[in-house]
């Protein structure tokens, strides 16, 4: 046969019928279901009087437009009360596992996954939300998918897709000091563009993507979609086998080896092509800010705000114009001395237990600065659990913080956490567009310890700048 | 799902790139959980002022291009979140057609799953069509023929664009994809789940809850 990326492997064992035309039928592994993206698709089954095809194989959790503080009363908020209701009387009616508010496994959908072992190398998985590149990770081929797609999961557990072109994004190098793979992954949108994948499938790879954890693989992984590209992927390798070993939903007994043995084959073959291919050195890359209304605008915090005077490219210089007006910046001015009012740090991107201890290593036994509002949402309720044993929250706590109960929040601002036109905050999440934050508010993308750094400095801050404590 | 096969309206030149889904469709209105009537939450912080009252600077709330049925929007357009309340509240304003450079893959498909027609063009021919869309002129876009081109143009004058032949189908005869995949697909996928099953025993045999 001949080599094959990753991503061919993954979609070649799951065609059930190709159509010839660029597209296939491809079985779905597994779906993650949450309130805003499944109410239509549980219509569709009781319009068409089906079942569900397989209960087992679907898992749903509200985590969009739930609260993050005062968990043990009903939502305050009826739309989403009712939102959350609905989900959990779908998930019964069709015999779905549900995970409620109050359960400690409750989290942001592409946390709780990966979490409980039900993301697994290999898989096909599917969710209702953008964001579902994350858990490709771990050498899964997930992908977000409308509303109707979730409906057509639930009735058939296939969807027909479009094949994708193979990308690849070469990491070499090693990170710096306060460095992170959230800025990586934003040097890498900042260089394709946020079209510049649309159509592909990325794969990255090298020696910078062998050497990180599972929670920077998948805040790479996770943002994939920022670049247009819908499927991210990691080679799964031991760190993911020793990662997933004992997850309460990952293989177990005599199925672990064979599961293993099968996930050991899931590489791209060394002479395989690719449509296209990035090289990117880690080592020089710097924390990165981003300083527009696209995840693409962004720079080395130690750089100025653009001018789209500069820019010879009219549509380009239009595009820059826009966002600098949205956010209220002018060019020239040093990302440093830009004063921020808000800090999140959250998101299917980076609430994971790795990125609330890098945040803590610059909070410890300091505190932000006073005309700052700063919150931290940790991305399931064992991610809470986990931070408070290591005293965690007391760190957050004494800088100042709000230490919060797990949800999207503030990445979606679809619960009560949202910012005041005008406001501006420095965020870990995945998105900076227009209103995204709230109307108006303004968002600066950057990795949980540069979060941290502008919490104390109340401005823009190098996180190179702070010694960790 | 209405089907598609050729509309003729004025069309509202939205140019700028990246118009992503959170300005679409505002997060905020996702509470909604039907998915009729969205179209007043369509582009609702770029069409409304704070007081409810029409922004007169942006195009749909302007003439001729308030009845438009066709989008001309820049690249990328309907990129970021995977929302289909956007597409939703496109269809209820009476939008069918989406004219672009490039969109939003999930977009995109959620716009043929719902019987808006998504039409790429190569960015001259669609400089062209945007001009047509800014001048107001009655545009008219032909599914049958894959054609794009100001009404009443002569053949020649016709701008043709590529569609892959299942979204043609599907959007002109207003194809119910799952329902096509349960009356085609069923003895092939139990086949595959059969094959999976031997294969890869521990798929199918997950613990009946997550544990804590």
């Amino acid at each position: 046969m001949a080599s094959q990326t990753l991503y061919d492997k993954l979609w070649d064992s799951h065609v059930i019928t190709d159509f010839g035309d660029g597209t296939a039928l491809l079985y779905i592994d597994r779906q993650l279901l949450h309130e805003v993206s499944s109410p239509a698709g549980f219509v569709g089954l009781r319009e068409r009087g089906i079942t569900v095809r397989r209960p087992d194989a679907q898992l749903a959790v509200s985590d969009h437009a739930v609260p993050t503080r005062g968990r043990a009363e009903p939502i305050a908020d009826l739309q989403a009360r009712a939102q959350v209701a609905l989900l959990e009387r779908n998930s019964a009616e069709f015999g779905l596992r549900y995970v409620s508010l109050s359960d400690p496994r409750h989290g942001i959908v592409h946390v709780i996954g990966p979490e409980q072992g039900f993301t697994q190398p290999g898989l096909t998985l599917v969710c209702g939300d953008s964001h579902t590149s994350t858990h490709g990770a771990f050498g899964a081929l997930a992908f977000g998918i409308g509303a109707s797609e979730c409906g057509c999961v639930l009735a058939t557990q296939t969807l027909r897709q479009t094949r994708a072109k193979n990308l690849r994004v070469l990491i070499d190098g090693r990170m710096s000091r306060g460095v992170f793979a959230k800025d990586l992954i934003l040097a890498i949108i900042g260089q394709l563009g946020a079209a510049g994948a649309v159509g592909h499938a990325i794969e990255y790879a090298g020696p910078a993507i062998t050497r990180m954890g599972m929670a920077e693989r998948m805040t790479i992984c996770n943002m994939s979609i920022e670049a247009g590209a819908r499927v991210g992927l990691i080679a799964p390798d031991e760190t993911t086998f020793d990662w997933l070993h004992g997850r309460p939903m990952a293989p177990a007994g005599a199925d672990w080896a064979d599961a293993v043995a099968h996930w050991r084959t899931l590489c791209t073959d060394a002479d395989a092509l690719f449509t296209r291919e990035i090289r990117i050195d880690a080592s020089r890359v710097a924390p990165q800010v981003t300083w527009g209304t696209s995840p693409d605008q962004t720079l080395p915090i130690d750089s100025r705000v653009p001018d789209p005077a500069d820019l010879a490219d009219s549509a380009q210089a239009r595009r820059c114009e826009r966002a600098l007006n949205y956010m209220g910046l002018k060019p020239g001015t040093p990302l440093e001395d830009v004063p921020i009012d808000h800090v999140f740090i959250g998101s299917c991107t980076n609430s994971r237990i790795e990125d609330l201890r890098a945040a803590a290593d610059i909070l410890r036994g300091r505190s932000k600065a006073d005309s700052v509002t700063a919150i931290v949402v940790p991305g399931s309720g064992l991610v809470k659990r986990q931070a408070e044993i290591e005293g965690l929250d007391q760190v957050f706590i004494s800088a100042g913080f709000e230490w919060r109960d797990a949800g999207c929040s503030l990445c979606v601002a679809m619960n009560d956490d949202r910012l005041e036109p005008g406001v501006r905050c420095a965020s870990t999440s995945n998105r900076n567009f227009e209103g995204r934050q709230g109307v108006g508010a303004r968002t600066h993308l950057m990795s949980p310890a540069s979060a941290a750094a502008c919490a104390l400095e109340g401005r823009l801050a190098d996180v190179r700048s702070i010694e960790p404590a | 799902m209405t089907p598609f096969d050729c509309i003729s309206s004025c069309a509202a030149p939205m140019a700028e790139a990246d118009i992503d889904t959170d300005i679409i469709f505002p997060a905020r209105f996702l509470l909604h959980t039907e998915r009729d009537g969205l179209g007043r939450f369509a582009f609702f912080d770029h069409r409304f002022e704070a007081d409810g009252s029409e922004r007169q600077d942006f195009v749909l709330n302007r003439e001729p291009w308030r009845q438009a049925r066709i989008l001309v929007a820049g690249a990328n357009f309907g990129c970021g979140s995977s929302r289909e309340q956007a597409p939703w509240a496109l269809a209820s304003l009476g939008i069918r057609c989406i004219v672009a450079p490039s969109f939003g893959e999930i977009f995109q498909a959620n716009c043929v799953a719902n019987g808006l027609l998504p039409v790429v063009l190569p960015v001259a021919d669609w400089r062209q069509v945007l001009r047509f869309a800014q001048l107001g002129h009655l545009i008219e876009v032909d599914l049958k023929s894959c054609t794009v081109a100001r009404a009443g143009a002569a053949r020649g004058d016709r701008i043709a664009f590529d569609i892959m032949p299942r979204q043609r189908l599907a959007l002109l005869t207003g194809l119910d994809e799952t329902g096509l995949i349960l009356h085609q697909e069923s003895v092939r996928i139990a086949a595959f789940e059969q094959h999976q099953r031997r294969q890869m025993p521990w798929l199918f045999n997950p613990p009946a809850s997550p544990a804590c």
